[in-house]
């Protein structure tokens, strides 16, 4: 041994290294959780172990911050709604109750759209698997009681995602919380929608605009936003490896950047809002190795590639949720199992929050037992396992390495053929990528590859194409009464009656006069609108004038 | 039409001629290669990962897939069903809102004059399946069923459909 400095085990970093020092000074001026950080046993541990760089040190592999989950753990959202917006208050006043720390808002399909209640296309789809918002009133109702400058809320929606933040933050400024206090997360993130989604409305270009007025938007006025959640969930979900949902979600982010910058906001100035979200499958060292990938790929573009300076914008914080694809109809119980460890490869991985699938979601939206198992699953890891003891911990074994590095080939080798395809711009590449059918056929061909694989019994499903024995009863299933679209239609068509239609249309107007001029942000417009108690679709509608709509090609 | 160039149901091929001759004859559980089968999603739900695995699945059975895609109606399913000539119709859906949208479409069909038989696969809670069988869908397959058992049960729902018009 020539590094005579070095202590005799390896696994505990040298103490005169520039970088541990570094990096004990980061972890001495963090604020930290009043618990023993010591094993079940008693054993202290250290915050970090291996070797450099450590845990909130370029290119953040190990993690973004020094203390990791010893100052906070990561967040528990957990994923709701459902039915009216009074149906959604209860389960979130409920999930506050149970030591939930964030909401995450489901909206039903005809909102997700953009559609209203009562447009013929949502029949049969209001309030069926999210919460239906036509107008600021189901808003106000959704959050009655809460206290947003309290609470940071995630709202999972991308088309309509402009009016739908207008209707949050005007909610806010009636209860008398400015709209640059309101922490939280919107989804926004267009891109993943013609790529695996769906849930797009108008045509690419016009839609990252829309993201770009919002980007504009928060960085000027909501600080504490985040204005698009990129996100690899939905890919995954779709079908693809976990490689490809890594790729295409950097990717992603990657274009947003451009097309900001393009827009004439300084990179720093906006990157360090900008959040992302994964999926945590069930091929454990797979996915942490992908979450390590993750953080080091975009330190290094933002830093090289696009020129950040503020470490902030170098900084990959996401958020995780397990693979609802993953989740058996048959033997249900057997989900809770590949929750907890997806979720322990999520915390494994230094996620910053987490949603941990109910075991009875194969078949339908989650009963509420089922949803405090899941988030019980979460606080199991968090609370009892001490994997929140030490920050990476994984981080220096051979196989963790080897995996990060693979994920980053992977990435890295897509990341070349989309700059190809956008003669050296990702954004082109994108916009290329969709309309040429390159992401879809991509994600439908390692779909179909994991199908076959399964059928043909190379790929064990337990309880599925395997051990098939035993209970396979479905249980109670949370069911949605058709009455709710009853329910909510009335409460719809009574916002009508009471409003000032002459006052609506002015709005809209507005807004479609807006859409026409490229450098008019759309988002001041769409709070105006949103205050005369527009609706939803009719602001939608309002920049479909200007925008139109896009239709996938169907190719299998 | 072939199966990866579909963009809707503005084909002009030989529907015509197609439908005399399979009215001539007998289908039979091996004569795959005469099965037409449109594939849709019906309504606003987006999730189509099983739909296109399914068309793979049905494409590499032998059978002719006509993959409608997102964002269909009953009247545009009806349409293509009725222009390519098509045996079966095959809805997926992901979104609660099948018991719904899926008696819907038995509606359509048997209001445009056609005995085509509509199969229904995706996320249906088992004590929805009697309901949804009641409403005149022919098979309801759930989550978890192979390759061989949905390519079997679309045959078989043609072959009750061509039973119960005979």
């Amino acid at each position: 041994m020539t590094d005579h400095a070095k202590p005799v085990d390896a696994a505990v970093p040298d103490p005169s290294s520039e970088a541990h020092q570094r990096y004990q000074e980061a972890y001495e001026a963090a604020r930290l959780r009043d618990i023993p950080f010591e094993t079940m046993s008693g054993v202290p541990v250290d915050p970090v172990y291996g070797d450099p760089p450590y845990p909130g040190q370029y290119p953040y592999t190990r993690g973004v911050y020094p203390s990791m989950y010893r100052s906070r753990l990561w967040t528990m959202r957990m994923f709701a709604g459902f039915g009216t917006a009074e149906d959604t208050n209860a389960r979130f006043k409920a999930i506050l109750r149970n030591g939930g720390t964030g909401l995450s808002t489901a909206f039903d399909m005809p909102t997700l759209m953009g559609r209203d209640s009562d447009s013929p296309w949502s029949l049969g789809e209001v309030g069926r698997a999210g919460v239906a918002v036509d107008t600021l009133a189901d808003m106000e109702d959704l959050f009655a009681g809460i206290d947003l400058s309290g609470v940071s809320t995630s709202m999972t929606i991308n088309g309509p995602a402009a009016i739908i933040l207008a209707m949050y933050a005007a909610v806010a400024e009636k209860n008398g919380v400015a709209r640059a206090d309101l922490a939280g997360t919107i989804q926004n993130d267009i891109f993943k929608e013609y790529q695996a989604q769906k849930e797009y409305i108008y045509p690419p270009r016009p839609s990252v605009r829309i993201v770009t007025d919002m980007i504009r938007f928060t960085t000027a006025e909501m600080p504490r936003w985040h204005p698009v959640s990129i996100s690899g969930y939905h890919i995954r979900e779709a079908g693809s490896t976990a490689a490809e949902e890594l790729a295409f979600t950097l990717a992603n982010g990657f274009a947003y950047v451009e097309a900001a910058v393009a827009a004439g906001v300084d990179v720093d100035e906006f990157a360090g809002r900008l959040s992302f979200f994964f999926n945590s499958h069930s091929d454990f060292f797979e996915e942490i190795g992908k979450f390590r990938a993750a953080r080091r790929i975009w330190a290094r573009w933002m830093k090289e590639r696009y020129g950040a300076t503020n470490e902030r914008s170098m900084l990959c914080r996401f958020h995780t949720q397990t693979a609802g694809v993953s989740l058996t109809a048959q033997q249900p119980e057997n989900n809770i199992a590949r929750v907890a460890i997806q979720a322990l490869a999520g915390a494994l991985g230094g996620t910053q929050s987490l949603h941990t699938d109910s075991f009875d979601e194969a078949l339908a939206l989650p009963t509420e037992r089922a949803a405090r198992i899941a988030l019980r699953t979460q606080q199991i890891v968090a609370h009892e396992t001490g994997v929140a003891n030490v920050a990476d911990p994984l981080g220096g074994a051979p196989y963790v390495e080897w995996m990060t590095d693979e994920m980053e080939r992977q990435a890295e080798a897509i990341f070349a053929h989309l700059d190809d395809l956008g003669n050296g711009s990702i954004l082109e590449g994108v916009y290329a990528g969709i309309e040429n059918g390159y992401f879809v056929g991509e994600i439908a061909d390692s779909a179909y590859r994991f199908e076959r694989e399964v059928n043909e019994g190379r790929r064990i499903i337990v309880g599925v194409n395997a051990f098939t024995d035993g209970g396979d009863g479905q249980g109670d299933l949370l069911r949605i009464s058709a009455e709710t679209e009853e329910m909510q239609l009335k409460r719809l068509t009574d916002v009508k009656q009471r409003r000032d239609d002459d006052a609506v249309g002015r709005a809209l107007a507005a807004v479609t006069e807006a859409a026409a001029s490229p450098t008019t942000n759309l988002m001041a417009p769409i709070l105006d609108a949103v205050h005369t108690y527009a609706t939803l679709e009719e602001i939608v509608m309002a920049m479909e004038a200007e925008f139109g709509t896009y239709v996938e090609k169907a190719i299998i | 039409m072939t199966v990866g160039e579909t963009e809707g149901a503005d084909t002009e091929t030989t529907a015509a001629a197609d439908r005399e001759t399979a009215a001539e004859s007998a289908l039979t559980p091996t004569q795959d290669a005469r099965l037409r089968i449109v594939l849709a999603k019906l309504g606003l739900d987006g999730h189509d990962r099983g739909l296109k695995v399914v068309a793979r699945i049905l494409r590499d059975a032998g059978m002719e897939v006509i993959y409608l895609g997102l964002r269909q109606t009953t009247e545009s399913i009806v349409t293509a069903a009725e222009q390519e000539d098509a045996d079966a119709i095959g809805l997926s859906m992901h979104n609660a809102g099948h018991l719904t949208l899926a008696p819907a479409m038995v509606s359509a069909v048997a209001a445009a004059g056609m005995n085509t038989p509509v199969v229904v696969g995706g996320i249906v809670p088992e004590e929805d399946v009697q309901t949804l069988l009641d409403a005149g869908v022919a098979t309801v397959l759930g989550p978890g069923a192979s390759a061989a058992e949905v390519a079997q049960a679309v045959r078989d729902a043609v072959i009750a459909a061509e039973a119960d018009a005979s």
